[in-house]
């Protein structure tokens, strides 16, 4: 049994890496800085190694060769999921490349509420350090945070010390739509966050109304989104009175038709202030099972986030059209490999063409897919790297056992020389 | 495998060879001297009527980290009108204003280069800046880690820590980022953003530490002086884009006192504010002031007309530029006490008079400044013009009627306002040697690179000689890179992987003392996990890294 020290997570999306994991064997433990998160991620049994097809064990060069001659002979391959490390995504756009498929994170329609506004008119962000050392007021838009990165609180706001504040107890938290769920955003101090709430479909017009105060544009009425609007001028008051104000989202919370714009008009309150002569940055929140990691090695490699087609030669990205849901529906696509190398829960979500799965140990399936491969966690099973959600600091991840689980890269780029 | 290169009008300014027939041998990626014995030839290209160089190599060009990637991110109208497919050879990708990893290493090769340096890696990006470069195809790669802003350092000063110390923050900075140089960006200026300070002149105080642009500057160039590091501190300096900059880099090259210093891009600081539009070149003064400064080098930034994107850690300067964004959209980013970075879509036009008269001023420069190997080629990639547009700038240096040319379709006034059309100078092929061969692997502190004398490593690029020099430079009839043949007629007919140029100077082990705390107070990572081991870069059988000698080191 070995202990390791300053384990880094990919799985919190936080790349927090003070976790301290007892190896035993292959299964480990969390014995500091879990969360709830973190632990069950590391923690997960190790269950099936072997790969299947057609649900009978075989060996890896065996379902090597079936993957590779179902993709052989499709007109239009899928590669979905895309939740492994910067070596995986790398293994997974060669083989994009060479098949002519479609590439497409799991994740991406949450993600494209973000990219559309980042495209359409950019942004003013910041990452985690620079909000431990100097936010003094953050604003929470229709965001659960806690539940979304557990230990936000107290690694990034409730600190011993701040370089740029007396007393890091004293930031002031703010929350714009949904109220927390727990008590985390309350200061050590017993100061509770807060709390404006409105409802999702509510939250657009809120935020708008907020961003017109901000701009010191006369308003009529008396509330916005249900809320009040001397509630929103004390938001608008304090963002504007901050030192450096803070404004947070997580797409995935914003659970509205045309989310982009809500956050577009966020970046743009941002973007106000800062023209007001004052600072405020934008923390996006994102970056869970490889998203960051997609968008990034993607990026560099084709030019574009993660939702690309290969299928005329080179790559083309088209943020609605190559939603791989919509293909297969449409019935565009006749095959797909789908990778999870970090949650088991996470599986294809159709499997009416023939289908690959690289997946993480213990995968189990309602419909068996054609091809299973069981590949090692990033993180656990082998060495890499993986973007955090501040998009800046990519973590360097640990190997923490040896399960005799291929990577995904070693999957994928023995697929790509079988075909 | 016995490789020779027949006849070929050599120009190698690092042996002083300046155009003389001459035969090279490639022996295991190595130029070696003609051998003693028998040996057969292997390989034989018959180059009567070529020119051959050494491959080059771009001393400032952002091609890895962050915001590149955010570049591309912002523009994909951009990457749509450059599609590039793939072939049996190359894998797809996409040009233009910032270029697929892929398609970077291509282009670069298809013009002749290969080495190229990010010189703007922020410490804490770093990793992502070598994964990206690691899909950089062809070239070699290296980078120059950016100090200036990083709050450890600013907390030193205003402690008034002494150099030794520094020193060794320095070295071990270096160490931990896999970098080959140290780079200031608008100094103390992206943390003075921070703090909400929207300028920063070289002795103005941020209102945070008592620390001085001036004071960082001068103690970063002598650590690195000091350290016996080769590449002298790379500084972008204050002010960029204000007219009457010339005056602040003026004082930057008179200030640093006769340490070495790099001033890159110096075209965006040498502005006046003489005229009728109070803007006006500076280049004159800038030029008179290198050639009589002898510790000063400088690469221009040369701007060229059209779209691009500007990336720049300068985040004080990108946001107060994003009023000119075109198309209107821009990023800016505060970065993990570390730095930051703004990216702003931007269009220069031949009819807008600060636009032509920054041509002109890039121009001025080049043809002022008399010493080849303390000037370098550089449009500042993408900042100026994406680095497709050598060819061409080389062209307008070597031509002086196709330069005047194009000086008569620029704005009126700022025809009016420069002295280019009365500068006779004509580039030499020996000075296009120095500036992109030479120079640069000399100034970067590459050993066995940059030359074609024997121990030298098979970097070549062979062109047909071409009175439109635009035509000759960008289609190289043979490009070697570590002597296997890359390059045909402008063409990639073979790919391989470039090394990681890095130095790693000594450093006191105690540094880390200091700075485990700090990662463990104020940072978001463990100091652990914040080093990049070798392993990163060579651990998939691709990367590789070579190490190059720091002055006064045994390695
Ligand atoms: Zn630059």
């Amino acid at each position: 049994m070995t202990e390791i020290n300053e384990v880094p997570s990919p799985f919190c999306g936080a790349g927090t890496d003070d976790l301290t994991i007892q190896v035993d064997g292959t299964s480990l433990k969390v014995i500091k800085n879990g969360c709830a998160i973190n632990t069950p991620a590391f923690e997960q049994p190790l269950a099936d190694t072997q790969p299947r097809v057609n649900g009978t064990i075989t060996d890896l060069a065996t379902a090597v060769a079936k993957a590779a001659a179902i993709l052989q002979s499709a007109k239009q391959p899928l590669l979905g999921g895309c939740a492994t490390d910067v070596n995986g995504m790398r293994a997974l756009l060669a083989l994009a490349d060479k098949t002519g498929a479609v590439v497409d994170h799991m994740s991406f329609n949450n993600a494209r509420s973000n990219i559309l506004t980042l495209q359409d008119s950019g942004w003013m962000t910041t990452t985690l350090a620079e909000v431990k050392n100097r936010c003094d007021v953050l604003l929470v838009i229709g965001t659960d945070l806690e539940s979304f990165t557990p230990r936000f609180f107290e690694r990034y706001l409730w600190t011993d010390a701040a370089m740029f504040l007396e007393n890091p107890v004293q930031r002031k938290i703010i929350y714009l739509g949904q109220a927390p769920s727990g008590n985390a955003s309350s200061s050590p101090t017993g100061q509770d966050a807060q709390v404006f709430e409105c409802t999702q479909d509510q939250l657009p017009e809120a935020v708008s109304v907020l961003r017109a105060l901000i701009k010191g544009r006369p308003i009529l009425a008396e509330s916005a989104g249900g809320i009040p609007i001397t509630d929103l001028e004390v938001i608008a008051s304090q963002l504007k009175a901050a030192v450096y104000g803070v404004v947070t989202w997580c797409v995935t919370d914003l659970r509205f038709d045309h989310a982009e714009l809500t956050v577009q008009t966020v970046c743009e309150i941002v973007k106000d202030i800062n023209d007001q002569g004052s600072r405020c940055s934008g923390l996006p929140l994102v970056g869970k099972e490889g998203e960051q990691t997609a968008n990034q090695v993607c990026g560099w490699t084709t030019g574009y986030p993660a939702r690309v087609s290969f299928a005329k030669g080179f790559p083309e990205y088209d943020p609605f059209l190559f939603d791989s849901q919509t293909m297969i529906n449409a019935g565009e696509v006749d095959a797909q490999v789908w990778v999870q190398a970090f949650n088991v829960n996470a599986k294809p979500l159709s499997v009416t063409v023939p289908t690959i799965v690289l997946g993480r140990s213990g995968m189990a399936f309602e419909q068996e897919p054609d091809v299973f491969i069981p590949v090692g966690t990033p993180g656990i099973d082998h060495a890499g790297h993986a973007f955090r959600m501040d998009n800046v600091v990519a973590i360097r991840l640990k190997k923490l056992r040896d399960a005799g689980l291929p990577s995904t890269a070693e999957v994928l780029t023995a697929i790509e020389r079988a075909v | 495998m016995l490789i020779k290169l027949t006849g070929g009008t050599v120009y190698d300014p690092a042996s002083g060879i300046d155009g003389k027939k001459q035969d090279i041998y490639i022996h295991e990626g190595r130029i070696v001297a003609k051998p003693n014995d028998d040996r057969p030839v292997d390989k034989e290209y018959n180059l009567s009527g070529k020119v051959v160089m050494s491959g080059a190599i771009d001393m400032h060009t952002h091609i890895g980290g962050g915001k590149g990637n955010i570049a591309r991110t912002l523009l994909p109208e951009d990457h749509r009108q450059d599609p590039v497919p793939r072939s049996i050879i190359t894998r797809s990708g996409t040009g233009y204003a910032m270029p697929s990893s892929y398609v970077t290493g291509y282009r670069y090769a298809e013009m002749g280069y290969t080495a190229a340096f990010e010189p703007a890696v922020l410490p804490i990006n770093a990793r992502h800046a070598h994964m990206e470069m690691a899909d950089i195809p062809i070239l070699d790669k290296g980078g120059y880690a950016m100090l200036g802003s990083d709050d450890f350092l600013l907390r030193m000063l205003t402690a008034k820590k002494d150099q030794k110390a520094v020193n060794d923050y320095v070295a071990w900075i270096i160490n931990a980022s896999k970098c080959i140089g140290i780079k200031v960006v608008n100094a103390g200026g992206i943390s003075a953003f921070k703090f909400n300070q929207r300028k920063l002149d070289l002795d103005e105080k941020n209102t945070y530490y008592d620390v001085t642009p001036r004071q960082i500057l001068q103690t970063l160039a002598t650590a690195v002086k000091e350290l016996g590091i080769t590449h002298p501190l790379h500084v972008h300096g204050c002010n960029l884009g204000v007219p009457g900059n010339v005056d602040t880099t003026l004082d930057t090259i008179q200030g640093i006192g006769g340490l070495p210093m790099h001033l890159t891009h110096i075209q965006f600081h040498s502005y006046g504010t003489e005229g009728d539009f109070k803007f006006s070149s500076g280049a004159a003064q800038i030029a008179e002031a290198v050639n009589k400064h002898k510790n000063i080098t400088i690469d221009v930034g040369q701007i060229l007309f059209g779209q691009t994107v500007t990336a720049s850690g300068d985040t004080m300067i990108q946001h107060a530029n994003h009023k000119h964004a075109h198309p209107n959209k821009y990023v800016c980013m505060d970065i993990e006490c570390d730095a930051g970075c703004g990216v702003v879509p931007f269009k220069y036009k031949d009819q807008n008079f600060v636009n032509a008269l920054q041509w002109a001023i890039g121009l001025e420069t080049f043809l002022l400044v008399d010493d080849p190997w303390r000037i370098f080629l550089t449009t500042d990639h993408p900042n100026g013009a994406p680095f497709t547009s050598y060819p061409h700038l080389i062209r307008l240096l070597m031509d002086r009627s196709f330069r005047n040319d194009m000086l008569a379709t620029i704005h009126p006034e700022a025809q009016k306002m420069t002295t280019l059309g009365s500068i006779n100078r004509e580039y030499s092929l020996n000075e296009i040697a120095i500036m992109t061969r030479a120079g640069a692997a000399k100034i970067i502190g590459l050993k066995d690179r940059g030359g074609l004398g024997p121990g030298n490593w098979a970097d070549i690029t062979v062109y047909t000689e071409n009175a439109d020099r635009q035509k000759m430079f960008e289609k190289p009839d043979y490009v070697f890179k570590d002597g296997e043949l890359v390059v045909v007629d402008g063409q990639v007919v073979h790919t391989k992987w470039g090394t990681t140029h890095i130095v790693k100077p000594d450093w006191d082990a105690s540094v880390e003392n200091e700075l485990k705390g700090y990662f463990d107070r104020y940072l978001t990572m463990k100091l652990g996990n914040f080093k990049i081991s070798d392993d990163e870069i060579t651990e998939d059988g691709r990367g590789s890294l070579t190490v190059h000698p720091t002055k006064g080191v045994a390695l």
